[in-house]
């Protein structure tokens, strides 16, 4: 099953390393990867998604826990939480495309009469079905923010 | 007064009370070494290869529950030294490795001996730091002795480009009073409520066993794992990390556990109904098929380290503690408790143990058989070695058949005295740990148990030993073989010895030993041998090389059977499944 972990860490040399390197060592998939600094930036914010068990995931945050540069690790999958992903795209003026784009939150940023420049948001899932749908043709470039996610509730991830 | 990078790093290693540096000189590390040359604080050993630095400087630490400290330069240097780390990280011991890096403006250039030693250690550390001003290395130097030696321990690699120790850029020495890091809290405290599930549960069983790791030891908990079963009175088992956190001549001791543990001890583990382990990780050298491990057991268990619990073996009490802390929260809840174990079923438990152990355990009185054989069993060499000591030795040992021969024949009753490279299973580290235990304890007896491969692989720091007088006593079961590796091939591959043999081209041991300046003897009948160790353990201070030649055929048992074995399922003898 699909998780979202939120992971805080210190804006250190290295850091990132030992988190993505840490899912390769024990044999666990990322399937998206967000981070950016937060708050005074002294730490940043990684999102990571995985597949795995219950089991994988209790020993994934756990291994990420010992990272010493690592302040805080939560699985939002564990309870109710907000999740988006942002996408952008650059394909030959196609209707259809647009129209996918547009029920996500589309906006346009460029176009001109060969191509255009669109972004858009939303749950990952319903990326996923977009981009499925978008399928390849006139698909010209393609990027993904990777899921982010905030937990529901008075649940806050801070330290 | 203000200081350069080498100085306030020297001062910082002297604040941190540390009395030995293994290492190596080279180019990115020389303004250290100048440093180095300056003070007397700490005595810096020139070992003859990296590999050696950071094994000594392990085996300091498991002698001593010090952390270790090694210096290496960058490069092949930094490269030489990532086996040691790698053995270090496996057993969890707390290392501090400095290596030299070179300066910050050629970083990324592939410039001369630059290797990037922050990312090629990554795996196998507990945390790096790289030096990126130089009035930091006072606070690194405290963080990383902070990081190595609190919480589960490990080795800290220091990373410090060469222009951060310029002589000529000096900075005042701050030392904070304490370290404090808000993404590193080490310290836990067992939670009250599971402590008490654990205690009824304890309480509640009637066929316990005890199964305690390196973790006892590393935790410092010996003493209160015997008053736990001062009150349980339930059969014990060390891993091979563990031994010696329990005494081996205590009536409830079973021996080692695991793939080459005792009969008693791996039937007593099928069997149990409640398991506790302490410090331990549910390795696969002990678990065996973990869907087979000891099915009708609850498992209590206690580590400071979350991730090990439940990583193999579900934990039905967890207990995440200090394992000193979680055992005294333990034996008081037990003091406490209305409930009483039944004595009559531990009897009967204690008792059946006894008949596994009458039926295939271990024959400790092997030396003293009367019937002697043409050839020496290996068995023999470390029982005799046991009397020799009086069982008072630090042992370090390398890996293959000797070591479990060690493990299984040598009985250590107290923590710290038996150095062994477990978790990785390093050939080589033997010889250069000694050297570190020897230096901590320079009046003791210190033995380092090898095989003629394995003493191969760091024979050279013999001669680290000529420099600094370091009168170790190396026992070399030679047996002309890989023996490891030819007696699985043996069992598993048709008896086909692939690449396992070079009886022909081995060194003569003994001449080898005196043209580094030390004393060989060669042993190859029973007769000789205990006169030769007493010989040697007479001449105390020289190094002694006692070759000894024993029976090539000899395989280590029992041996649990896998793929597809559960522990009660052990090769006993040659061809004989119990
Ligand atoms: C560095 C390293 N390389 C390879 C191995 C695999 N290995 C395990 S035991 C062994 C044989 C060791 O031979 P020796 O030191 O003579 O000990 P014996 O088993 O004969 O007692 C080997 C090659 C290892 N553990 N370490
Ligand atoms: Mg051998």
């Amino acid at each position: 099953m699909k998780r979202i972990i939120s992971i805080l860490i210190e804006n250190k040399p290295g850091a990132l390393a030992r988190v993505v390197g840490l899912f390769h060592q024990r044999g666990y998939n990322i399937e998206t990867l967000n981070v950016g600094p937060v708050f005074d930036g002294s730490y940043s914010r990684m999102t990571v998604t995985t597949r795995g068990s219950e089991n994988d995931v209790e020993q994934i945050t756990k291994q990420i826990n010992k990272i010493i540069d690592v302040i805080k690790v939560s699985d939002l999958t564990e309870g109710d939480h907000h999740e988006y992903e942002f996408i952008m795209i650059k394909f030959k003026q196609s209707e259809k495309i647009k129209k996918i784009l547009k029920s996500l939150n589309g906006k346009i940023h460029e176009k001109d009469k060969d191509a255009m420049v669109m972004s858009a948001w939303g749950p990952s899932s319903d990326i996923e079905v977009a981009i499925r749908d978008i399928g390849k043709a006139n698909l010209l470039e393609i990027a993904r923010s990777g899921s982010i996610g905030l937990h529901e509730g008075e649940k806050v991830l801070k330290i | 007064m203000k200081l350069s990078g080498g100085d306030l790093l020297m001062r910082a290693l002297k604040d941190e009370g540390v009395k030995f540096i293994f290492g190596y000189p080279g180019g990115a590390a020389l303004h250290i070494y100048d440093s180095i040359f300056k003070q007397n604080a700490c005595e810096h050993i020139l070992v003859r290869h990296e590999q050696g630095a950071t094994h000594a400087a392990d085996g300091y630490s498991r002698a001593t529950g010090k952390p270790g400290v090694a210096l290496v330069t960058s490069g092949p240097g930094a490269t030489n030294a990532i086996t040691g780390l790698a053995t270090a990280y496996m057993d969890s011991i707390p290392l501090v490795v400095i290596s030299g890096q070179v300066q910050s403006h050629l970083i990324g250039t592939d410039s001369f001996q630059e290797t990037d030693m922050i990312g090629i250690s990554r795996p196998i550390v507990k945390h790096s730091f790289i030096v990126q001003n130089t009035q930091d290395i006072p606070r690194i130097i405290q963080e990383a002795f902070h990081i190595a030696t609190t919480g589960r321990p490990g080795p800290v690699v220091i990373d410090i480009p060469k222009d951060k120790t310029d002589p000529s850029k000096l900075y005042e020495y701050k030392r904070a009073k304490e370290v404090s890091l808000r993404s590193y809290q080490p310290r836990v405290l067992p939670h009250p409520g599971q402590i008490k599930k654990a205690s009824k549960k304890i309480l509640s069983a009637e066929r316990p066993v005890i199964y305690a790791g390196g973790g006892v030891i590393l935790g410092n908990a010996h003493k209160e794992l015997i008053s736990l079963n001062k009150l349980l009175k339930a059969p014990v088992t060390n891993t091979l990390m563990g031994l010696g956190a329990y005494p081996a001549k205590d009536k409830y001791f079973m021996g080692m556990l695991g793939m080459h543990g005792t009969y008693q001890a791996n039937m007593a583990m099928h069997n149990a109904d409640v398991i506790i382990a302490i410090g331990a990780r549910f390795d696969d050298r002990i678990t065996n098929t973990p869907s087979m491990f000891a099915p009708n057991a609850k498992i209590v268990h206690i580590d400071v380290d979350p991730a090990s619990i439940s990583k193999i073996i579900n934990a039905d009490i967890p207990i995440v503690g200090q394992v000193k802390e979680s055992l005294l929260a333990l034996i008081k809840e037990i003091k406490r408790s209305k409930i009483k174990i039944d004595s009559e079923a531990l009897d009967n438990w204690n008792i059946q143990i006894s008949k596994w152990r009458a039926q295939h355990g271990l024959n400790h009185d092997l030396y003293l058989s009367k019937i002697k054989s043409s050839m020496i069993a290996p068995q023999v060499v470390v029982q005799e070695l046991y009397h020799a000591t009086q069982g008072n030795a630090f042992v370090t040992s390398d890996v293959g058949q000797h070591q479990m021969f060690v493990a299984q024949y040598y009985h250590f009753n107290k923590p710290r005295r038996w150095i062994n490279s477990g978790g990785l299973g390093t050939m080589g580290f033997g010889l250069p740990a000694a050297m570190g235990v020897k230096l901590a304890f320079p009046k003791q007896e210190v033995v380092c148990v090898t095989g003629e491969g394995s003493i191969q692989m760091c024979i050279q720091e013999l001669s680290t030993c000529l420099q600094y007088n370091l009168p170790i006593k190396i026992i070399n079961i030679n047996n002309e073989a890989l023996g490891m590796v030819r007696q699985w091939q043996d069992m598993n591959y048709g008896g086909r010895h692939s690449a396992s043999t070079y009886a022909d081209s081995l060194p003569d041991f003994v001449k080898l030993a005196q043209s580094y300046g030390h004393v060989g003897m060669k042993v190859t009948k029973q007769s000789q041998l205990k006169k030769t160790l007493d010989k040697a353990f007479a001449m105390k201070d020289r190094l002694v090389f006692i070759d000894v030649y024993v029976d090539p055929n000899e395989h280590v048992y029992p041996m649990l059977v896998a793929p597809n074995g559960s522990m009660k399922d052990m090769w006993i003898k040659k061809n004989t499944k119990a």
